[in-house]
């Protein structure tokens, strides 16, 4: 599980492009391994690199600014994360070092993505996040940024506070979830296959 | 007042924000990941017979393929995902076999899906499942990995909209030019997070196919999900399906099935109406599906489109078009038919009948046809549509994602100019530096004959 996440202050990178997707994040030639590691180097990788295949950086690229090797805090446009459903978008963001984006509105599996994986996603008027000015702090405790209240739905705010196992919780419920199964079961035979 | 997402969403939930998976399907670009961090923290499938494997995203597609694979280091996730689906007892649908194909092309022909389950995977254009009355959607592989191991999501409930499509599609004009005439209209995140019901005369006029590829735009609008109430279309295109019920599981799924629609007064937190008569064809200019217009539009001015100067410029410089420029004679040298969104029999039977007896223009330097699954393959080949379309100049391949998009592996060119029958023209989605223009099938038939973006109601005269 990554690590919980209360409070950050950070430089936060402007990149607010609209509908940035997760081509564009990652692409898919940089999901190298099949696992969930080792993609910081592809995060970006069109824009980032002059020439993808020399890691040649592209100076002009925001992320190459010195001021912002190191900032944990990307501010990004509206529909962030649209397109491809691959989680290493989210892996690679957080390898790289982010923990939190600063967007209008997110692509919605992308979003659950950043939650499960320690990236807390603020949605946040595009006026505002221009307006931001460095350091920034995203506060979950007083759901703050700057200042600016934002809003998480349901348990996010929890799972990114705490760190927590979304699956070992769900495992705390299996009696009802069972007990739902044996209802289902007699209600919908034609949908169970075992 | 209550809507068919309503009534999906309510029979599944085991409390607010717990919601009961009826089927999880994998793919070997991400099922090694989710099964192998799965099996590390000692879980195992709740319920093995609901989960299902897919040879997909990054298999080779020419005759003869193995295990081997154009993207370098692409047979590691075949390998490792044949595996781990073997160690955790799920049924795999592998590289050989004869149902192999792409998830939301064999998914429905093996009758996995069905009205009123939930299905998930972790690729996002699922929804094109929930064309038949199911709520599917695309998640993560986290979430793929919670799904399998609990038998639920948690999920926050999502906002409903519906489309209205009112009128008859004109011949010559098909589902792909209605969902990109929609998310042309309505832009890339229309439908922002919520599950979009597709009704109206129009919608239910088109057969499943066509539902299927209405649907698998939706995540290109920003929806959730996508549904359309199941009917008798859909029930006769089931029947008999290897994992459909039969006999008296039959009759009761078709009793419960019956009643799966939106009442007349449903509410919907959003709606929108569409005229079908007003729909063209469709192609793309620029790098978002949103980026559409009608064929015989020129590329819009900045203001017309919407976007910031930036974003426009960019958009500009990628594809190398310019504002005013006429998109029809734009010249073109890849073609590709294939994908989850338009790679099944009809779509290649109507972008054969445009091909039959013609040669492709001698401009074009790579032009495939990548069926959807090798079920689509075979009965093509049956009608004698492979000749057709190999007689032409395009190549005919295995079934598999294939061009949809480039993993490192076989790619169209920088600079290069594709009419592709795909659902994304993102930057180097075909290739780094790819220009992709999607379109429907048959407008990719017509342009790979011409050489150059083409309306394919012209050919159909001619």
């Amino acid at each position: 599980m990554p690590e919980p996440v209360v409070r950050l202050t950070s430089v936060a990178i402007p990149f607010l492009e609209d509908n940035i997707d997760t081509d564009i994040i990652i692409p898919s030639r940089e999901m190298k391994g099949t696992g969930k590691t080792g993609l910081a180097a592809g995060l970006f990788a069109n824009r980032r690199y002059s020439d993808p295949a020399t890691r040649t950086e592209n100076q002009a690229f925001v992320l190459n600014r010195p001021a912002f090797r190191g900032a944990r805090i990307l501010k990004a446009g509206a529909n962030f994360g649209c397109g491809s459903s691959r989680e290493h978008a989210a892996w690679a963001l957080h390898e790289w070092g982010i923990r939190a984006i600063l967007a209008p509105s997110f692509n919605p599996i992308f979003f659950g993505n950043c939650v499960r994986n320690g990236i807390v996603p603020v949605a946040l008027a595009r006026d505002l996040i221009e307006a931001l000015e460095d350091p920034v702090t995203v506060d979950l405790e007083t759901m703050e940024v700057n200042g600016h209240g934002f809003e998480l739905p349901g348990e996010a705010r929890q799972m990114l506070m705490l760190g927590l196992d979304p699956i070992a919780l769900t495992l705390r419920e299996a009696p009802a979830i069972a007990a739902w199964q044996q209802v289902d079961r007699g209600l919908r035979p034609w949908a169970w296959l075992d | 007042m209550t809507s068919l997402f309503d009534r999906l969403w309510t029979a599944h939930e085991i409390r607010p924000g717990l919601v009961a998976i009826d089927r999880v399907i994998l793919h070997e670009r991400t099922g090694a990941a989710a099964l192998t961090s799965l099996a590390a923290a000692g879980r195992r499938p709740a319920n093995p017979a609901h989960a299902f494997v897919v040879m997909d995203h990054i298999v080779d597609t020419h005759p003869g393929r193995g295990d081997r694979t154009l993207m370098p280091g692409g047979e590691a996730f075949i390998t490792e995902t044949r595996a781990a689906a073997r160690a955790a007892g799920l049924t795999l649908f592998d590289i050989d076999s004869p149902d192999q194909g792409i998830t939301h092309v064999i998914s429905p022909e093996l009758g996995i899906v069905l009205p009123g389950l939930t299905l998930v995977a972790p690729d996002s254009h699922t929804p094109t499942q929930g064309a038949f009355g199911a709520l599917a959607w695309g998640i993560g592989s986290s979430e793929a990995e919670h799904a399998l191991a609990t038998g639920t999501l948690r999920v926050e409930r999502p906002g409903t909209m519906r489309v209205l499509v009112t009128g008859r599609l004109a011949p010559g004009v098909t589902p792909k030019d209605l969902a990109l005439h929609l998310i042309a209209t309505h832009g890339a995140r229309g439908g922002q997070g919520l599950a979009v019901e597709f009704a109206g005369p129009a919608v239910t006029a088109l057969d499943m196919e066509g539902r299927m590829t209405l649907c698998n735009m939706a995540p290109e609008f920003g929806a959730f999900t996508a549904l359309i109430a199941p009917d008798e279309v859909t029930f006769a295109w089931l029947s008999g399906r290897r994992h459909a019920p039969c006999g008296a599981l039959w009759e009761q799924a078709l009793a419960d099935w019956r009643g799966l629609a939106s009442d007349s007064l449903a509410r919907f937190d959003r709606e929108i109406a569409l005229d079908a008569t007003d729909v063209a064809p469709m192609v793309s200019w620029g790098t978002s599906p949103a980026h559409s217009v009608a064929l015989g539009k020129p590329v819009p001015t900045r203001e017309a489109a919407g976007l910031a100067p930036e974003s426009f410029d960019r958009v500009m410089a990628y594809t190398g078009l310019a504002p005013g420029q006429p998109l029809i004679g734009l010249p073109v040298t890849g073609a590709f038919i294939g994908s989850c969104t338009n790679s099944r029999l009809s779509d290649l039977r109507r972008a054969a009948a445009l091909l039959a007896g013609r040669r492709i223009a001698p401009s074009i330097r790579k032009a495939l046809v990548v069926p959807g699954s090798q079920a689509v393959k075979r009965a093509a080949e049956a009608e004698g549509l492979d000749r057709i379309f190999t007689e032409a100049g395009f190549e005919w391949r295995e079934s598999g994602c294939s061009l949809c998009f480039y993993a490192g592996g076989e790619s169209f060119a920088a600079g290069e100019r594709v009419i592709s029958s795909t659902n994304r023209n993102f930057e180097s989605r075909q290739g780094p530096g790819t220009r992709t223009h999607i379109a429907s099938p048959e407008t990719v038939a017509a342009s790979a004959l011409a050489g150059a973006i083409a309306d394919p109601r012209e050919l159909a005269r001619a």
